[in-house]
């Protein structure tokens, strides 16, 4: 594909939504600026996708910027650039406001990495399990942790191939030795996007806000080695306390304070040895999957060891 | 870009038989400034600033005079651990309050060491939180407490090992007491003075099993 052709293809991609163009089209009108007018391609791409931004009654911030960059969901490092990805749906998550149409865990074959599509994009869902190209993705950072948001310029490609997602999830276990402040009955945000956990009702972003309950668990696991920051969200925290976002309501009701929830959670975990097991996001350890650990049985060579070592 | 380094790291909480622990008096800082971390040095060459073990919790004892002060002693396979919480620690002093020994428990704690009247040097605990667990997990903490002792056995004579220096100018430098001390607690373990089947030990090397 010559140059002319990629940026034409580029255009095209962006306008799709909005426009009846073709790529045949497009790099026609690029063509005549270069080589008739002597514009240089990147103005020439501009002042294009302007004059389509006028036809579409469009503004420029309603659609990617142009020229997304395919990156591997691990590269991501920056906030607020436009990507392609080509990603395997791992895992859906339940969405904490009506704003989110869909929130979860992409994947390709760097890693993991969170995505969310708004409702107000009107895109059309995807399916766990299956593989996408995602075009014209914009990168989000929060607390030094990279995710991906989708926008209503995002263009999304249902792939044939498999995409084998790297392995980016972690192993740790030891003993939980700490159940941090802001675990338990928490609020979080309500805003679109945001989801971040309140103090006092604030959001550091927000202000005060009407935050929405929910559920989950900051602990630390340690081995006598190396310590491990780990969470449990509602899901994970409901299956290793038994404790439900509704039986949790219930016991701070009841107790006109929220932190009974917490004092629970610490007197059934604290002290007992888990494996935890999820993907890393920043120095936590997500509990997709985890397992109280029973006793080891290969005390016998140890118990030879010692003996040798007397 | 990332943030990570701004965290401050956690101190790990060594696994230590009770009979090693009560040895550790010698207490120091790796700095100079005024807060920070106290560190007990192990016999076995580490530095301890918490501590996390599970135990048999034989008895409790209000030892204040003014406040409630509460003594518990948790007992492992080798000795006696002391904890001692007050109204600084509210949550660990309540436990000790309410709980009915005997009971199995684990505690997260900082150890703390007080010098008596004759001059000789108690090692303690300062508990940051004690909760009840089951037998498993008791005996779990035997395994994990063993193998991380036989660890530290191992790297004693490291020349790089600079606690195990420091453990030889203080405690003297043969650490195989405690090595007998991991037996015992192995040996007390359901199933654990089974013969080893030691399938490893003799199993022949290859080019070497025919010379």
């Amino acid at each position: 594909m010559t140059e002319l052709r990629t940026h034409a293809d580029e255009i095209a991609a962006q306008f799709s939504d909005h426009l009846d163009i073709d790529t045949d089209e497009v790099e026609d009108r690029l063509q005549q600026l270069v080589t008739e007018y002597k514009v240089p391609v990147d103005e020439a791409r501009r002042s294009l996708t302007n004059s389509y931004l006028d036809e579409a009654g469009l503004d420029r911030d309603e659609l990617g910027r142009g020229g997304a960059e395919a990156v591997l969901v691990d590269e991501i490092d920056q906030d607020e650039q436009w990507v392609d990805v080509t990603v395997k749906v791992v895992d859906l998550w339940e969405p904490r406001s009506d704003s989110i149409s869909q929130v979860g865990l992409v994947g390709d074959e760097s890693g993991r990495t969170k995505f969310v599509a708004f409702s107000t994009s009107e895109l059309e869902e995807l399916d766990e399990g299956k593989n996408y190209k995602l075009a014209n993705v914009v990168t989000d950072e929060y607390q030094g942790d990279y995710s991906i948001k989708l926008n209503r310029t995002t263009t999304i490609t249902e792939l044939d191939e498999e995409i084998e997602v790297g392995d980016s999830s972690t192993t740790v276990d030891g003993a939980l030795v700490d159940v941090q402040s802001g675990s338990g009955l928490i609020k979080r945000c309500p805003e679109e996007g945001c989801t971040r956990v309140l103090q006092n009702g604030r959001c550091s972003e927000h202000g005060e806000v009407d935050g929405e309950f929910d559920l989950r668990i900051k602990a630390v696991l340690d081995d006598g080695h190396e310590v491990h920051d780990v969470i449990f969200n509602r899901e994970a925290t409901e299956e290793l306390t038994g404790i439900g976002l509704e039986d949790a309501k219930q016991q701070a009701q009841d107790a006109l304070d929220t932190s009974v929830v917490a004092d629970g959670i610490r007197t059934d975990i604290l002290g007992r040895y888990y494996r935890v097991t999820g993907p890393t996001l920043g120095r936590y350890v997500l509990a997709n999957e985890f397992e109280q650990l029973r006793r080891p049985t290969d005390t016998a060579a140890m118990l030879a060891e010692a003996r040798a070592d007397q | 870009m990332s943030t990570d380094q701004s965290v401050p790291t956690r101190e790990v909480a060594q696994r230590v038989f009770a009979a090693e622990f009560n040895d550790a008096s010698y207490t120091f800082k790796e700095s100079d400034d005024e807060r920070a971390p106290v560190y007990a040095l192990l016999p076995t060459g580490e530095q301890a600033n918490r501590v996390f073990f599970v135990g048999t919790l034989t008895e409790t004892d209000d030892v204040g005079e003014d406040n409630e002060y509460w003594q518990g002693r948790i007992v492992d396979p080798t000795g006696t651990f002391f904890v001692y919480a007050g109204q600084y620690q509210p949550e660990a002093a309540s436990m000790l309050r309410e709980l009915e020994p005997p009971a199995y428990v684990a505690v997260v704690g900082k150890p703390r060491t007080y010098e008596t009247d004759d001059g000789s040097i108690t090692v303690s605990v300062r508990p940051e939180s004690i909760t009840t667990v089951d037998a498993v997990t008791r005996d779990r903490w035997v395994a994990e407490t063993a193998e991380r002792t036989l660890g530290r056995i191992d790297a004693f004579d490291d020349e790089t090992n600079e606690y195990a220096r420091m453990a030889r100018e203080q405690y003297g430098d043969d650490p195989s007491a405690y090595a007998e001390t991991v037996a015992s607690a192995l040996e007390s373990l359901d199933g654990g003075d089974s013969v080893p089947t030691d399938d490893t030990a003799d199993a022949p090397v290859d080019g070497n099993s025919q010379a």
